[in-house]
């Protein structure tokens, strides 16, 4: 091993002769096999979808904020929470995830790069194109899509805008997208880890991303499966989802769940990740139960495969269907529970500080687990009949999705800001905008429990008179929450021109082989592997 | 151990190019353009084809110089061994995303032939809908007659295996024998990489393609009978939907596998491969063993049962 120099001391003198810069300009980003910059183009397209979404929920908030029809026509008020919910799914969440799995997974196995760089740029590239389709679909002829982001047959076949075979199309790109970004990530981690680093001494952030892909590649195909039959439906005369024809709408939702559900944790497992490296950084303690949390994430994405159908106790299933689908769904609260517990653990008798992140990260458990329990209680098979496509709902997964995966990239921007510009944001700045955010976040989706739970129906734009008050407050969080985001995007730009230089090891409790690296980081994250040390293990 | 790190060191992180970008522009360019192409027929105006052609023909030269640079690039022995294992755990993965496509269509034809079509028939509980809509259906597989017989007249005839003493005579049963056929014949070429025979691998390559291509107009055959002879289409019902949606997909996936293998065969007629270096060929072969398998379980339970 004497050959093994750390990457750190060895950038300046070696490596030039056979490195290779960015290209300038414009020809940089869009060319580019950087994973840095890669990354970089993720998280600032995730960033413009979240507004592009953002902007949408809040014409759904205007139109609910007094009852009655007052801003928009209920057809455009549909196209709204369709495209809001496929915007903040696909255009946000998740490549927000994949952005940060660009910076960190190489930077944390002790690679140069991601495995397959031109791969990695071709990715990216898709997503663009694919919302522009999706975007360009509201100013067709009869409307965008409108039959709601899970798009049930046949809303989505029979009755559909002709708008939705340019939809079909950019779900078939964005799932092509997805693919070969896991493909990357799981080459990646199994082949570019440093020596040294076995499996069971991955930081988490790198195990749950590996899960994450595994899910992807396994479901991203049974959406492009469900969204073919849909096409063959309207244009090619099938009848998979028409009963007239010998098939079953039903079997729509079957197949649409089948990756919905696995997408669920698509979108939470790498928060799960990212918390884990948060909480052992600012509690001065290594993660408590770390083989545990990795079983715990295994076990979730396998459960993941087997509940689909609670989504549907509504529709008519047999009797031995719901009751498969309730027990398998309550077993998911014990590996969640493990790594509530768990991190909650790793904070007892911590030398605790509260950094944003670490409010962000804190705040992720509390809210998160609200949304959990909530879950849990839509599990429950006979009480989902009262609860089923109510408000009880959307603030079900709002909770796990806002406070829960949102909060979760917002406190990763944070936590590895100072690595990725080489500056410190600002902190006070960064505390207010995680107090805007969490008080906006719970005004906007607190009273949408009661709302749902007295039975006010998701997905239509006006109400009866007795959820005025709710709505109304839910409306004030939500501009609230939304204009906060805005300020989050001043806090970054004011970080990135006037933040103070950070150390390399910018968070004193951090580890990870991450923090070996200067900040900000070299271009070539480690052109030769570094050693992995047991301190900087298990972080 | 210092040989490991040194091959390492030098893991070819290639510089930045246009393939990528001009491929992605390529993709949105055939899917809006077929987009609008489905659109307008179904509206009955005008359409064209120009702008699907156009990307399409800007993904199909982007893939050809992008194969081609890589192929280059091992040639001027850039790619160590550690990212061939990444092209290796690429294509292992690839094939899962494509198993999990056909996975899909498979879990439709089983919901529907054992749940959706029994349930429209009025058996059990959940029958009671069937029944009332569609009183005089019945549930059989295939369905030769539809719920709605009006709105998705049946088919005529259906593609069901006769039984066995009668294969001789049934086309899905000579193409099950070409395509397992092609699968030992591959592995014959293989073999014959292995042991750094070039003549016997461009011949038994040769003759894998000449298997995949007969089976291609082999199914074109059968579909040009169902549907002059058979009255079997896309439009007859659920029967016609798995049926020709699960083997159109895989005679798609069969042309795409005789395409690389051919593009294979160019390689070893070029002398690309020799047993130590054959990963080209090796996925190739990979994916035609896939295509392979999902026929198997095609014959089985589209065919036969």
């Amino acid at each position: 091993m004497s050959e093994v120099i750390h990457a750190g001391q060895q950038d300046d003198h070696h490596d030039d002769h056979h490195d290779h810069g960015p290209d300038k300009g414009l020809a940089r980003w869009l060319f580019t096999t950087n994973h840095k910059d890669i990354g970089t183009l993720y998280l600032w397209f995730s960033f413009a979808m979240f507004l592009v979404g953002g902007v949408m929920a809040l014409v759904i908030r205007t139109e609910l904020f007094q009852p009655g029809l007052q801003f928009v026509n209920p057809e455009f008020f549909n196209q709204m929470t369709t495209n809001h919910g496929l915007i903040m799914v696909f255009g946000a969440i998740m490549p927000a995830f994949v952005g940060l799995a660009n910076w960190l997974v190489p930077m944390q196995v002790g690679a140069p790069d991601m495995a397959l760089p031109r791969m990695n740029n071709l990715s990216f590239w898709i997503l663009p194109f694919a919302f522009g389709i999706m975007i360009s679909t509201l100013f067709m002829e009869g409307g965008g899509p409108n039959f709601g982001w899970t798009f049930y047959a046949p809303l989505s076949t029979t009755y559909a805008p002709d708008s939705v075979t340019f939809f079909i199309f950019a779900v078939h790109l964005m799932g092509a997208s997805s693919i070969m970004g896991s493909i990357n990530i799981i080459a990646t981690i199994l082949n570019m880890r440093a020596p040294g680093m076995t499996l069971m001494k991955m930081p988490l952030f790198i195990w749950t991303w590996l899960i994450t892909a595994y899910l992807l590649i396994a479901v991203m195909p049974v959406l492009a499966g469900a969204v073919t039959m849909m096409l063959f439906d309207i244009h090619f005369g099938t009848s998979f989802f028409n009963a007239a024809g010998g098939g079953d709408p039903v079997m729509f939702q079957h197949i649409f769940w089948f990756f919905g559900h696995p997408e669920v944790y698509i979108m939470i497992l790498p928060a799960f990740g990212v918390i884990s490296h948060i909480i052992p950084a600012f509690a001065r303690k290594t993660l408590f139960g770390y083989d545990s949390m990795v079983y715990a994430v295994a076990s979730i994405a396998f459960l993941s495969f087997i509940v689909w159908a609670h989504h549907m106790f509504t529709v008519g299933m047999p009797l031995a269907g719901q009751l498969f689908f309730m027990y398998t769904t309550m077993l998911i609260a014990i590996p969640t529970g493990v790594k509530v517990f768990n991190w909650t653990a790793t904070m007892w008798r911590g030398s605790m500080t509260f950094e944003t992140p670490m409010l962000f990260a804190i705040a992720f458990v509390v809210l998160f687990t609200i949304g959990g329990f909530s879950g849990l209680m839509l599990a429950i098979t006979p009480v989902d009949y009262q609860y089923h496509d109510t408000y009880f709902v959307v603030a079900h997964f709002h909770y796990v999705l806002v406070p829960g995966a949102l909060f979760s990239i917002i406190a990763a921007v944070y936590f590895w800001f100072p690595k990725w510009t080489g500056k410190m944001y600002n902190e006070t700045l960064g505390k207010l905008h995680f107090w805007l955010s969490f008080i906006g976040v719970n005004i906007t989706f607190f009273p949408q429990h009661f709302s749902g739970l007295a039975g006010m129906p998701r997905r239509i734009p006006d109400y009866p008179l007795q959820f005025a008050d709710f709505n109304m407050v839910s409306s004030v969080g939500a501009f609230i929450f939304g204009f906060s985001q805005l300020f989050f995007l001043y806090v970054i730009i004011h970080g990135i021109r006037s933040g103070t230089p950070a150390k390399a090891r910018a968070w004193e409790g951090a580890k990870g082989l991450e923090w070996t690296l200067p900040s900000p980081a070299p271009y070539h994250s480690f052109t030769h592997p570094p050693k992995v040390t047991d301190e900087e293990v298990h972080a | 151990m210092a040989n490991a790190d040194t091959d390492q060191s030098v893991y070819y992180v290639p510089h930045s190019g246009w393939y990528p970008v001009v491929l992605a522009l390529g993709l949105m360019l055939t899917v809006t353009g077929l987009a609008s192409w489905l659109n307008d027929t179904k509206a009955g105006e005008p359409h064209t084809w120009t702008q699907s052609i156009i990307g399409f023909a800007m993904v199909a030269f982007v893939l050809y110089c992008w194969f081609a640079k890589v192929i280059a690039e091992n040639q001027q022995g850039l790619a160590n061994e550690q990212l061939k294992r990444s092209y290796v755990w690429g294509m292992g993965w690839f094939i899962f995303s494509e198993v999990m496509f056909f996975a899909a269509f498979f879990g439709a034809l089983f919901y529907t032939r054992s749940i959706a079509v029994a349930w429209l028939g009025g058996e059990g509980a959940k029958g009671i809908v069937g029944d009332y809509l569609w009183p005089e259906f019945d549930a059989t597989w295939p369905v030769m007659s539809n719920p709605d017989a009006t709105a998705f007249p049946g088919p005529a005839e259906n593609m069901k295996a006769p039984s066995v003493s009668s294969w001789y005579a049934y086309l899905p049963f000579w193409n099950t024998a070409i395509l397992l056929f092609s699968s030992v014949t591959i592995h014959w070429a293989h073999s014959a990489i292995k042991a750094n025979n070039r003549k016997k691998l461009i011949g038994w390559l040769l003759f894998t393609v000449v298997l995949g291509i007969i089976f291609v107009g082999l199914q074109i055959e059968e579909y040009v009978i169902a549907y002059t002879q058979m009255g079997l289409t896309l439009d007859s019902g659920i029967y016609g939907s798995t049926f020709f949606l699960l083997t159109g997909f895989h005679g798609f996936h069969v042309t795409l596998g005789t395409i690389i293998l051919i593009v294979q065969l160019y390689r070893a007629i070029k002398g690309h491969f020799n047993s130590q270096d054959c990963f080209g060929f090796e996925a190739a072969s990979w994916y035609w063993h896939f295509v392979d398998v999902v026929w198997v379980g095609l014959f089985i339970f589209v065919y036969v049962l």
